[in-house]
């Protein structure tokens, strides 16, 4: 057994002190088909090998031999739980390649839809953090109630709960329908009940503590360096966030503070969302009050025949997981060169073994779990 | 800033092999073009030094550029009887393929960035390596990986280098641009239906292997 490379152990003993576990691919933990090739020591890891490629389908080639729109709908399948950001990404790269002026309102739209995005996502981590923690079923369904309005908007505004599709070069698709921002300042306004009400059941609970506070801790200098980015990089107490640091869109024009943790412990990246989700609500209320009117596509957008200049372009977001960036080269067709998407789920799991190696196996899925990951944009 | 990057790399590393990279985009993101043999040093330069700082790796992509001829029209002028005249002939020259490994570096410190670093090889044969700069960037492991898997780069002094996304036993890079897949992607091939055709339709086209 000792033989074999690390990433092809099927489970069993090593020597006579370790023990060798295949953890996944189809584990409910491990939130899609991830696999962590763990050896023990009794049950403390001091070993972790994650295997990658389960959902690989190769996406960045399947770009390259289509035209730059149709990688729009692709771009939905990276992180399926954030499909507006995942689509407001790729436009920011491919705006810049471009040279290309987003019109105003569609500017206000987008904060909008992303922040939206940001509360779901964020909602839907709090139900799954705890069913990682075996709390099973309960606080999903809570977490999943509030998720579902959201959704609701979206469905209401592309089409699509999940598979948005919703953003075009210079703009959006198409404009707001009747009544939506009513219904999105009524979940906005509600929101933070919500929060509270999970807030009251779960950040001072002693089950809940003991389980995160004190757990994989990361110091801000190592996160920096392992390329940690968003929630994960906040909670170690690095000041860095992509919507204050690059001031894409219109997001200089809001009022909102950047949450930050102190020990980078599970606990503190579990609270950052909570307090992210926050801001989130104070930037939404600013955006729905300064909607402006307009057009929601800058008139000069070529949606077909669209072919920018060669060069190439690197754009980036900060995304509920982290900084989600595109790299696109053009060399003057109307297909991308080169497609590459720089995905936070992937890098942000560089440092996982460093996190989990020292820790009891039960504390694996609730580090996975605090770091907030989405296969489809890990393998792409 | 890239400028202003530059005579700073040039400054506190004399020797070092740096050249800056136009970007005719409207997105003006010039990049550095450092030489294998110094990109090490220059990695550790823009991380740790002050007025730099970029301490945050965030991107790491492969290009592949294949050999491609490019039409030149070149003018010179000769002497016909007497009278000179200026003879236009278009030329095509061969322009050499490579592979590319771009780096898009921030500063979290001084909330400056993107920087763009590159790295070409040589040629683009099956065993083209350059150094890895996950020492100096730990956020680089699993991209160089993606690199090597997808592209066929080696990184040395990479501290795992495996393949990442595709399995194990894979033999191809398919990121290359000339990448032909497989007729069966299956680990031990059973062709059927379909594939079967395709199968057959290759073995019987001549001058290729199956």
């Amino acid at each position: 057994m000792s033989q074999l490379p690390a990433d092809i152990t099927i489970g069993g003993f090593s020597d006579a002190n370790t023990l060798d576990v295949s953890l996944g691919p189809q584990h409910p933990s491990t939130h899609g088909v991830f696999r962590m090739n763990v050896t023990l020591e009794g049950e403390t890891v001091v070993k972790l090998k994650p295997v990658f490629g389960y959902l690989h389908r190769n996406h960045e080639k399947i770009a390259e031999g289509n035209s730059y729109l149709a990688a729009m709908p692709y771009t939905d399948r990276l992180d399926y739980i954030c499909p507006l950001t995942n689509n407001w990404a790729y436009a920011v790269a491919v705006e810049k390649l471009a040279g290309l002026e987003v019109a105003e309102r569609a500017e206000y739209i987008r904060v909008i839809v992303g922040e939206l995005t940001r509360l779901q996502n964020h909602t839907a981590f709090l139900g799954f953090i705890l069913g990682d923690m075996g709390a099973w079923g309960t606080a999903l369904m809570y977490a999943f109630r509030e998720r579902e309005k959201i959704l609701d908007l979206f469905e209401a505004l592309t089409g699509a709960r999940m598979m948005c599709n919703y953003m075009r070069f210079g703009g959006c698709r198409c404009d707001l329908p009747p009544g939506w921002i009513e219904g999105a300042r009524k979940i906005v306004d509600n929101f933070p009940a919500f929060l509270d009400e999970m807030e009251a059941l779960l950040t001072g609970n002693e089950i809940l503590l003991a389980r995160l506070q004190g757990v994989a801790p990361l110091s801000g200098a190592r996160a920096i360096n392992g390329g940690m980015s968003g929630p994960v990089l906040r909670a170690s107490g690095v000041d860095y966030d992509i919507r204050k640091a690059d001031a894409y869109g219109v997001y200089s024009r809001f009022k909102f503070r950047v949450p930050r943790g102190e020990v980078g412990d599970c606990y503190d990246r579990f609270m950052l969302r909570v307090l992210e989700a926050r801001e989130s609500v104070a930037i939404l209320k600013q955006a729905i009050d300064g909607l402006p009117g307009g057009p929601v596509i800058n008139p000069k957008a070529k949606l077909r025949g669209f072919r920018p200049p060669a060069g190439e372009a690197y754009g980036r977001i900060e995304s509920p997981k982290g900084e989600l960036g595109f790299y696109v080269i053009s060399d003057g067709s109307d297909r991308p060169y080169r497609f590459r998407i720089r995905p936070p789920s992937l890098i942000n799991l560089t440092l996982l073994e460093e996190l989990c190696v020292g820790t009891k196996i039960a504390d694996v899925m609730v580090i996975l779990g605090s770091i907030d990951i989405v296969l489809g944009e890990v393998d792409r | 800033m890239i400028n202003e990057v530059l005579a700073r790399i040039q400054s506190g590393l004399p020797g070092a092999c740096v050249e800056l990279v136009n970007n005719p985009s409207p997105s003006g993101q010039h990049s550095l073009l450092v030489n294998p043999k110094d990109a090490l040093a220059v990695a550790g330069f823009l991380r740790d030094d002050p007025e730099l700082l970029f301490d945050f790796a965030s991107n790491v992509s492969g290009v592949d550029w294949p050999p491609k001829k490019v039409k030149e029209t070149i003018v010179r002028k000769e002497t016909v009887d007497g009278a000179e005249k200026e003879i236009k002939e278009t030329v095509e020259r061969d322009v050499p393929g490579c592979l590319e490994v771009v780096y898009h570096l921030y500063s979290v410190a001084r909330k400056t960035g993107p920087l763009t670093l590159r790295m070409r090889t040589a040629d683009r044969g099956s065993n083209v390596a350059l150094p890895s700069l996950t020492p100096v960037w730990k956020s680089a492991d699993f991209q160089e990986r993606e690199v090597y898997d997808l592209f066929g780069i080696r990184f040395e002094g990479h501290p795992d280098l495996r393949r990442i996304l595709m399995w194990d036993e894979y033999a191809d890079h398919p990121m290359r641009k000339d990448y032909v897949a497989p007729d069966d992607f299956e680990y031990e091939p059973t062709p059927h239906d379909e594939i079967l055709e395709r199968v057959k339709a290759r073995a019987a086209t001549p001058g290729e292997d199956a």
